[in-house]
């Protein structure tokens, strides 16, 4: 018994070091997307938090199957003849093959860094995969199980859809394309031409970061796209303006010529974020979900063509941010469970199914009634933790004036946004902040760039309730719970240096310049001047602050927190305020006087060696 | 033309005497019709398309029509060097003065040596080898992984580059092949990963001592490989080569048919067939016999020249002419070719 003891302890520690995640309290299912059997018969759950696909049979409303896939899954989606299915396992960067008749996974296939869709082409030859980090779209060939070639996609590309006719493919992405400092952000619509296996056009989005599902009518004619439009150039001092987002759906397609802006929140309330859209084969309504507000958006489709067409060039533009419009389209709100992600609407439109992915429960809404007919759940833990209490505060919009937003609108999916926020009512452009990565961050107080916050508790809570939400506070007991969620996040794996392998040459020769002391004519580097001083720790940050020579005559202090490096490739742009672009611009643009380390001895690639070992942390 | 070509210059008149060289009429472009630039520094055929990059930004022709982008549509610099399309993603690589772009359905992705892991601003070339894109720039090469967009860097510290300034990178399925501008000829193995390096065997700078007995200069301009035949052709400003693997073929303006040894760039037809880009006119080889296509350099008149095996040199009626005599680039596009001049893009329509 003992020996079993230790065997199953020897385990857990062997997954915590693969994994580098901390030991989670309890595993609950949060289903995140759906997808339905082309008969309707089953209904395929992706469960993000137990690495499973759980079936349901829809017409007695069992549970009938759990199917283990890889770690982290994001997605699932069926053939045209539903004998296959494909899972996009984002942790594990492989997709998991799925035997409908058999339920279960018969082959598992490569993918890029992140994969968080995966979908046929028309013919089920090719397999289209959106890989989140690496920014791609993966074409493998599903009879050889082999990649072909990758395209290039927006930042964050994450999902996928087929217009009706199998011609083209469309991507949209989570983080919005680089850009200069201080721009709006600008997004994109990929097209690839599914013949041709080339990405055929980019369709702009202006001043869009975060856009999530799309999808096409069944004639093909009209496209929409759920989209997050931030409000980051401004100080953040108006949110009981709206001045922070608007949540829109980006429509697109011959019916509307061109694309715009249609927002879905109204005057005084905010539906947030818009992430998966649903819409009925004849075209007359369209399904959003909008995860923070717990509810679904009913738009009805021909009054929003028409409410469009009505408009100039002018109004189209002016759309973009007028929150009485949605009286003109938005035909119903109905309320569901806890974080509604994922939508699957029935072939005759009367069923949509919603993944409420906090109440690990799916809402079948009866879409002749607008009411949620009956709960299906996922049996689960009994218990719900202190963490699970939390992550359902992380993703709520309930605290913000109107409920305009909630911490997973800027942390999405609880990452980040790729953005650069004017955060506090200092002035115009004073102090702009880079938005950053929460996973692992338990042990990196001091918080905020300008280290202020001397722990969790207090970045989380009157800091969080004075600047953003504006209209409640937590309790004592909902401040411990969302901090203890955010203290288990865990960090993801780090592509590149992947679990039990060695350094390459490259990021060997990076890290002996990361531990360097010398220059290399042999001069001593001061000790705060070494990267591995204040870069130094199981998080490679000393917890300081410093002053590295990176502010800006409109920050009020030059000296900032030192950053923590783990997984520091993903989070572009860098520096406190997002001015370096890149990691090489860091040192190639701004650090001069060699007072963010000592660099300008560095040849080219010495500096790309650093960058790569840097790439490993 | 050398001496013996110029005595043995006759009226064609006997066209059954003459080898049968290919003919082309030639249509010009200028900013007169399209052009955004008339100094024209690479052309790259992909398919129906037309890629030219000028000096003023990157061009394209397509369904007879033109378009072009500079830096204020996202271009990394105005002086587009090269071009090469990947094939695979439809996507297009550009070689520029100020770095390094890729151009994918009307985004521009730009990479610098202050931005990336490319190791220099000034991009000679640019060379696409499946899930890597090679470059030649002026502080050595670069190799970008697409699926990790990571940069490997090669120079005089891990290769046999004892010059660092690549001025052109031509990549098959298995070799890689640098020009290195005073440097001879890199060749990379993707098999071995190793690198290899050819060069003047007699090392005088100003002439050929040592004829076949290696490659013809150190200041090589331009390569290309045949992969097919495990032939390479190579340019330098001092002559040409080519190179079996085993045995090395130089030619030069006094004995062959090259209008000059000032050579900016080699294109292969195939093992034995090639294009030669000089400041004195188009050269083409065809294994025995030379054409020259070009506006002669004192009348600026029509002129094309055949020499056939013997020497003996005719020149052939011509209506039309390449734009200029100063010859920067070549691409082929089924039997017709384009070439890049410093006047100007021209289009060599085959005749028949």
């Amino acid at each position: 018994m003992k020996r079993l003891f230790l065997s199953a302890g020897a385990v857990a520690a062997a997954a915590f070091l693969l994994t580098g995640a901390r030991p989670i309290e309890e595993h609950y299912a949060s289903p995140i997307e759906l997808a339905l059997s082309p008969d309707n018969s089953r209904l395929f759950v992706v469960c993000e938090g137990t690495d499973e696909i759980v079936v349901f049979d829809t017409a007695t409303n069992k549970l009938t199957r759990r199917i283990k896939v890889g770690h982290v899954p994001k997605s699932i989606a069926l053939s045209q003849d539903g004998k296959r299915a494909w899972v996009a396992n984002s942790w594990t960067d492989d997709i998991s093959e799925i035997d409908t008749a058999a339920l279960e996974v018969v082959r598992t296939l490569p993918a890029g860094f992140e994969p968080n869709a995966a979908i046929p082409d028309a013919s089920g030859a090719t397999l289209y995969i959106a890989n989140r980090i690496g920014n791609d779209i993966a074409i493998l060939d599903l009879a050889t199980g082999q990649e072909t070639k990758r395209l290039q996609g927006g930042r964050g590309a994450s999902y996928l859809t087929s217009s009706p006719d199998g011609q083209r493919i469309f991507s949209t992405h989570i983080y919005p394309n680089v850009g200069h400092f201080r721009d709006q952000p600008e997004s994109e619509i990929t097209v690839i031409d599914a013949r041709r296996q080339i990405v055929s056009d980019r369709q702009p989005l202006h001043n869009s970061a975060g856009v999530f599902h799309l999808a096409l009518t069944a004639d093909g004619r009209l496209g929409m796209a759920a989209e997050l439009r931030p409000k980051n150039l401004p100080p953040l001092a108006h949110v009981e303006h709206g001045a922070v987002f608007t949540n829109s759906i980006a429509v697109f397609g011959d019916d509307i010529g061109g694309s715009v802006h249609v927002p879905i929140d109204e005057l005084d309330r905010y539906f947030t974020p818009p992430f998966d859209i649903a819409i009925t084969p004849d075209r007359g309504r369209a399904f959003i979900s909008t995860t923070g507000s717990d509810s679904i958006t009913v738009i009805d489709v021909p009054k929003m063509v028409a409410y469009v067409k009505s408009l100039d060039a002018d109004g189209r533009r002016l759309l973009a941010t007028d929150l009485s419009a949605s009286a003109n389209y938005v035909q119903a709100r109905i309320a569901v469970g806890a974080a509604p992600k994922g939508l699957a609407l029935s072939r005759d439109a009367r069923l949509l199914y919603v993944a409420n992915r906090n109440d690990d429960a799916i809402s079948v809404i009866d879409t002749a009634s607008n009411k949620v007919a009956r709960t299906l759940v996922i049996p689960g833990p009994a218990k719900i933790t202190a963490q699970r209490r939390g992550e359902k505060l992380f993703y709520t919009a309930r605290f913000a004036f109107q409920g305009h937003m909630g911490c997973a609108n800027c942390h999405i999916e609880a990452t980040f946004d790729g953005l650069q926020w004017d955060l506090e009512p200092d002035g115009f452009g004073k102090d702009i902040v880079d938005n950053r990565l929460l996973e692992d961050v338990e042990e990196t107080a001091p918080f905020k760039w300008n280290g202020t916050n001397v722990d969790l508790e207090m970045e989380c809570g009157p800091r969080t309730e004075k600047f953003f939400w504006r209209a409640e506070s937590y309790t004592p007991a909902e401040l411990s719970d969302l901090t203890s969620f955010i203290k288990a996040m865990p960090l993801r794996p780090n592509r590149y240096r992947p679990a039990n392998t060695e350094l390459t040459a490259s990021q060997e020769r990076g890290k002996a310049i990361y531990e360097r002391t010398r220059t290399k004519s042999g001069a001593p580097i001061p000790e705060r001047n070494q990267c591995a001083f204040c870069h130094s720790g199981p998080h490679y940050t000393n917890l300081e602050l410093a002053d590295v020579g990176s502010g800006k005559p409109t920050d009020r202090s030059p000296r900032f927190d030192t950053p923590q490096l783990n997984n520091i490739a993903l989070t572009g742009p860098y520096l406190h305020d997002g001015s370096a672009r890149t990691l090489e611009e860091i040192w190639t643009v701004f650090n001069p006087k060699d007072t963010h380390g000592v660099t300008n001895d560095l040849a080219k690639d010495e500096l790309n060696d650093l960058i790569e070992y840097l790439r490993t942390l | 033309m050398n001496k013996l070509g110029l005595l043995l210059l006759t009226a064609a008149t006997a066209f059954a005497a003459q080898p049968d060289m290919p003919r082309y009429r030639w249509e010009n472009f200028t900013t007169a019709n399209g052009l955004p630039d008339n100094h024209v520094f690479n052309v790259c055929v992909d398919g129906d398309r037309v890629w030219v990059g000028t000096e003023n930004g990157l061009a394209l022709y397509e369904n007879g029509k033109w378009k072009s982008w500079s830096t204020k549509d996202g271009l990394a610099h105005r002086a587009v060097l090269f071009i090469s399309p990947d094939k695979r993603t439809g996507d297009v690589w550009i070689a520029t003065m100020g770095g390094l772009s890729r151009f994918s359905a009307g985004r521009f992705d730009n990479f610098t040596q202050l931005t990336s892991g490319l190791p220099n601003d000034v991009v000679y070339g640019v060379s696409v080898q499946g899930d890597f894109v090679w470059t030649a720039t002026a502080a050595g090469a670069g190799r970008y992984n697409l699926r990790t967009n990571q940069w490997s860097l090669f120079n005089e510290r891990n290769t046999p580059m004892y010059e660092i300034w690549t001025y052109a990178v031509n990549a098959g399925a298995d070799k890689t092949y640098y020009a290195v501008w005073g440097g001879g000829i890199l060749e990379y193995d993707a098999k071995t990963e190793r690198w290899k390096d050819y060069n003047d065997p007699d090392g005088e700078t100003e002439m050929v001592v040592l004829k076949d007995q290696g490659l013809v200069h150190e200041i090589t301009t331009s390569i290309s490989w045949m992969e097919k035949q495990k032939i390479l052709w190579v340019a330098t400003y001092f002559g040409a080569s080519r190179y079996d693997g085993r045995n090395w073929k130089n030619f030069l303006e006094k004995d062959s048919g090259l209008p000059s040894n000032f050579i900016n760039m080699v294109k292969g037809v195939d093992g034995n067939r090639a294009f030669f880009c000089t400041d004195k006119g188009l050269a083409y080889y065809d294994g025995t016999n030379w054409a020259i296509y070009r506006p002669a350099l004192d009348t600026h008149k029509p002129e094309m020249l055949i020499r056939d095996a013997s020497g003996k040199v005719t020149r052939m009626d011509a209506a039309t002419a390449p734009a200029h005599h100063y010859m920067l680039g070549i691409d082929f596009q089924g039997d017709d070719i384009w070439v890049a001049t410093a006047e100007g893009l021209s289009h060599g329509i085959r005749e028949r």
